[in-house]
């Protein structure tokens, strides 16, 4: 069984590579457009990482983060923010929310892949 | 412009109409910060993906923009008519870039500065926020000892709350694996009783001792999530480049006192004590048993790495000119032949002293021959990493994506065995890559991984070497082998073939079902070349495809050439020497089973007919045909060809010498041997005696399955 990720990102162009390069590994993707969507989306599924972009309309990054921290279907599933440089701060919100790691925009696919690797194998 | 960037300039355009709706929006009401939020996610979303996709022109002007806005967000800065016409005649710049992108008209570069001045200035005013300059580009790595393996002591110690975070700990140890030979020991000894324990926690710890070429900074970012909830300690504590001195190195003592697992005054008491000492600090608990496996595991690693070191170091290597191994290796063989004599001599005479010297001689020089001729063997390796490149441009070429993995890079072969492989290797390896592999789409279309494997592996068996190609593509199409076949009238369409007949059709000459010619192959000269080829080293080929799986080809050679076991025989007063690698079994042919025949050449074992070659024809021999003959079947080219002799004498290790000048050129001997009693006995070449027999029997150069079906049913006239 492959592992499914969820990938969540107001921008479809950043959703769409994260598809592609994740699906080229042997991943299963899901997509989410931002924090509410994915919260609905993983009602009653099961996925073994998630990965969000911080800055999103309506419920956002850090928000997405605590709600999953708090459910104990995902206390324990490793989430990686998408951060930019200049955000640095956002970042350690992260953190402190509860994310396993980061990807600082912009990224390289190889790069990705990497930390999903490290992740979750 | 490629799929990724069409799809970021769609998802900007339309972010822009997003972007002056708000700005509309916000010029109505300027301190409502909900706009100012969309207005900021928008200049967000278009300055990360086009970083993310190349348009860096478009990042970095984005960025001072989000900057300004950043302050808008934080109240540092209010929202003016000036702002908002800024902010849309940014926006028809970064239409204009858009456009200019996919082929429009070029930018005008100035306004580009003007606008982004314009809002640097907002930036300026705000004393206290400070300004980044946009990373486009990855961070220079630090700089490396690069190449040098390195021991290094590794100590990991997760926080207990490492879990909430979704991190699993385990995963960092592959990792670290994965960099070199690495040992690992659990640390268990914070683990509290039941009662106590937090199911929820991390009571592990991690000692690991790693030999790698990466440096610290490699190793650290092994870490780089869990560096804030987590102790780590990484130390150097052996070098590859330092001579080996002492394999033993520390005492066991020394490393728990450097990680800190021991007290130097304990340490000392136990030390002068008679116990060892690892036993002795457990006990008076200076320590623990984990921490003390820990430190042995570190010793013994360490230990272990530098014997290995101390032993290639001794070990030197001197350059020899080919000629002159091959003049060693030739008197060896010399050598070898009269020690032959020598011991049929001395059994002749029944000599006591003298058979046990003969056996003395025999024991010696069976030893020089087995060493001289492992001179000539080299690993395989270095051929195979020649195709690395090979299998790295074609898989460019054809687009696809190949992984190519090699095993048994040490296994040795003689030297002209490994000249002769290279080409057949190339052949097979570029037929997986143009016929085996499919393309990325096909692939994932049925559930495969996009990436294809070809794995070259090669390893003794006995007295062969198996070198095999193996590939997870499309596997043989036997219906299309079938029709090809058919087509080229190698078999008749009602032929009933097994799925294995089927495959080794391909090894007919001309054959080939790719439907265009590429210009890797396809050509249809492949497969029966590389199995001539191989046969001709003494070896064989064979194949094995699963429709939809993939395919493998196996190759198995002797390891040398100098010399091969031979099967005996006698035409009159004639030896020779058929190779026994090909001889698969020999049956008796009597007068009467020849007359049945009608002046045919065939014979029939058990169900099958076998077409046979009379040696005695073929090479003249004086004499008349006895009686009873023997037929020694041999199997060439997947078919089976029979030769007849007077009789079979048995086995024989038969040294090659080649034939001089004169009869070099003489077809269906490929060489002499020098017998015992000293006569000599040529070696028969079954393959090439095969095909003169086949161009002989019709006249023309047919493929040569064709014509041995025909003929052994008859339907070719002579």
């Amino acid at each position: 069984m492959s592992k499914r990720i969820l990938s969540v990102d107001d921008s479809m162009s950043i959703r769409q590579l994260v598809q592609f390069t994740l699906e080229k590994e042997g991943y299963e993707v899901v997509l989410a457009t931002d924090g509410r969507d994915a919260l609905e989306k993983l009602r009653g599924q099961r996925v073994d990482m998630v990965i969000t972009d911080l800055n999103m309309p309506d419920v956002d990054g850090i928000e997405l983060i605590k709600a999953l921290r708090t459910d104990p279907e995902f206390k324990f599933t490793p989430i990686v923010m998408l951060t930019t440089e200049s955000a640095m701060d956002k970042k350690d919100a992260g953190r402190s929310a509860g994310a396993t790691g980061w990807i600082v925009k912009p990224f390289k696919p190889q790069q990705l892949v990497a930390v999903v690797k490290k992740l979750i194998g | 412009m490629d799929a990724q960037g069409e799809l970021y300039r769609q998802e900007a355009y339309e972010l822009l109409d997003t972007l002056e709706n708000a700005l509309m929006e916000l010029e109505q009401n300027p301190s409502d910060m909900e706009v100012v939020g969309r207005v900021f996610r928008a200049m967000h979303t278009i300055k990360g993906s086009g970083a993310m996709f190349g348009f860096n022109d478009i990042s970095n002007f984005t960025h001072t923009i989000e900057s300004v806005y950043d302050l808008v967000r934080e109240r540092r800065l209010d929202v003016t008519p000036e702002i908002i016409s800024l902010t849309l005649h940014a926006c028809d710049q970064i239409r204009a870039m858009l456009d200019a992108s996919a082929g429009g008209p070029p930018v005008e570069t100035g306004r580009t500065s003007s606008i982004e001045d314009a809002f640097k200035g907002y930036l300026d005013r705000d004393t206290d926020g400070p300004s980044e300059a946009p990373v486009t580009e990855e961070a220079a790595a630090p700089v490396s000892e690069a190449g040098c393996d390195a021991t290094w002591r590794i100590r990991f110690r997760p926080h207990r709350d490492v879990f909430a975070n979704g991190t699993n700990p385990v995963l960092l140890l592959g990792e670290l694996r994965g960099m070199g030979e690495c040992s690992v020991v659990l640390n268990m000894d914070d683990l509290p009783g039941l009662d106590d324990l937090d199911p929820e926690g991390c009571y592990a710890c991690w000692d690991m001792v790693l030999t790698t070429g990466e440096d610290a900074n490699a190793i650290r970012d092994v870490f780089i999530f869990v560096e804030q909830n987590s102790d780590i300690t990484i130390e150097k504590v052996d070098r590859e480049d330092a001579p080996a001195g002492d394999p033993a190195y520390k005492r066991l003592g020394e490393i728990l006192l450097e990680r800190g697992d021991v007290d130097e005054a304990d340490l000392e008491k136990a030390l002068s004590s008679q116990e060892r000492i690892g036993e002795i600090l457990v006990k008076t608990g200076a320590s623990t048993t984990s921490a003390v496996t820990s430190a042995l595991a570190e010793q013994e690693h360490v230990r272990s790495s530098r014997t290995r070191r101390l032993a290639s170091e001794e070990a030197s290597s001197i350059r020899v000119s080919a000629s002159r191994l091959d003049a060693l290796v030739n008197l060896a063989g010399e050598l070898v032949t009269v020690q032959a004599r020598l011991s049929s001599l001395s059994a002749r005479r029944n000599d006591a002293d003298l058979l046990g010297v003969a056996e003395e001689v025999e024991r010696l020089s069976a030893e020089l021959r087995d060493i001289s001729m492992s001179m000539r063997m080299l690993p395989i390796g270095t051929t195979f990493a020649k195709f690395r490149r090979l299998v790295r441009d074609l898989s460019a070429e054809l687009d696809k994506d190949i992984a190519f993995i090699m095993e048994g890079e040490e296994t040795e072969l003689d030297k002209t065995v490994i000249e002769r492989l290279s080409d057949p290797l190339v052949h097979l390896i570029r037929n997986s890559i143009d016929h085996g592999l499919e393309p990325p789409g096909a692939r994932t279309a049925s559930g495969k991984k996009a990436q294809g494997t070809i794995r070259l592996a090669a390893e003794h068996s006995g007295a062969h070497v198996l070198i095999s190609i193996t590939d997870d593509g499309a596997g043989l199409d036997t219906q299309a082998i079938r029709a090809k076949a058919v087509e080229k009238g190698i078999i008749t369409p009602e032929a009933v073939l097994t799925e294995a007949e089927l495959h080794s059709l391909i090894f007919s000459p001309g054959f080939s079902t790719a439907s265009s010619v590429t210009s890797v192959s396809g050509r249809g000269v492949g497969m029966d070349v590389v199995r001539s080829n191989i046969e001709a080293l003494g070896g064989t080929v064979e194949l094995t495809s699963t429709r939809g799986k993939g395919t493998t080809v196996t190759l198995k050679l002797p390891l040398t050439l100098a010399i091969i076991d031979g099967l005996l025989v006698t035409v009159s007063e004639e030896t020779f020497v058929l190779p026994l690698s090909a001889v698969v079994e020999c049956v008796e042919l009597t007068e009467t089973g020849r007359n049945r025949t009608h002046g045919r050449h065939i014979i029939k074992v058990r169900e099958e007919i076998v077409p046979y070659i009379p040696l005695r024809g073929v090479f003249s021999i004086a004499g008349a045909t006895p009686k009873t003959e023997q037929v020694v079947i041999t199997e060439i080219s997947g078919r089976r060809v029979g030769f007849v002799v007077d009789r079979v004498i048995g086995q024989h290790q038969t040294v090659i010498k080649s034939l001089s000048g004169l009869l070099r050129g003489v077809e269906g001997i490929s060489g002499a041997t020098i017998l015992g009693d000293g006569s000599v006995a040529l070696i028969v070449d079954p393959i090439k005696l095969a095909q003169h027999a086949d161009a002989a029997s019709c006249g023309l150069h047919a493929p040569r399955g064709a014509i041995i079906r025909e003929k052994a049913s008859g339907l070719c006239t002579p």
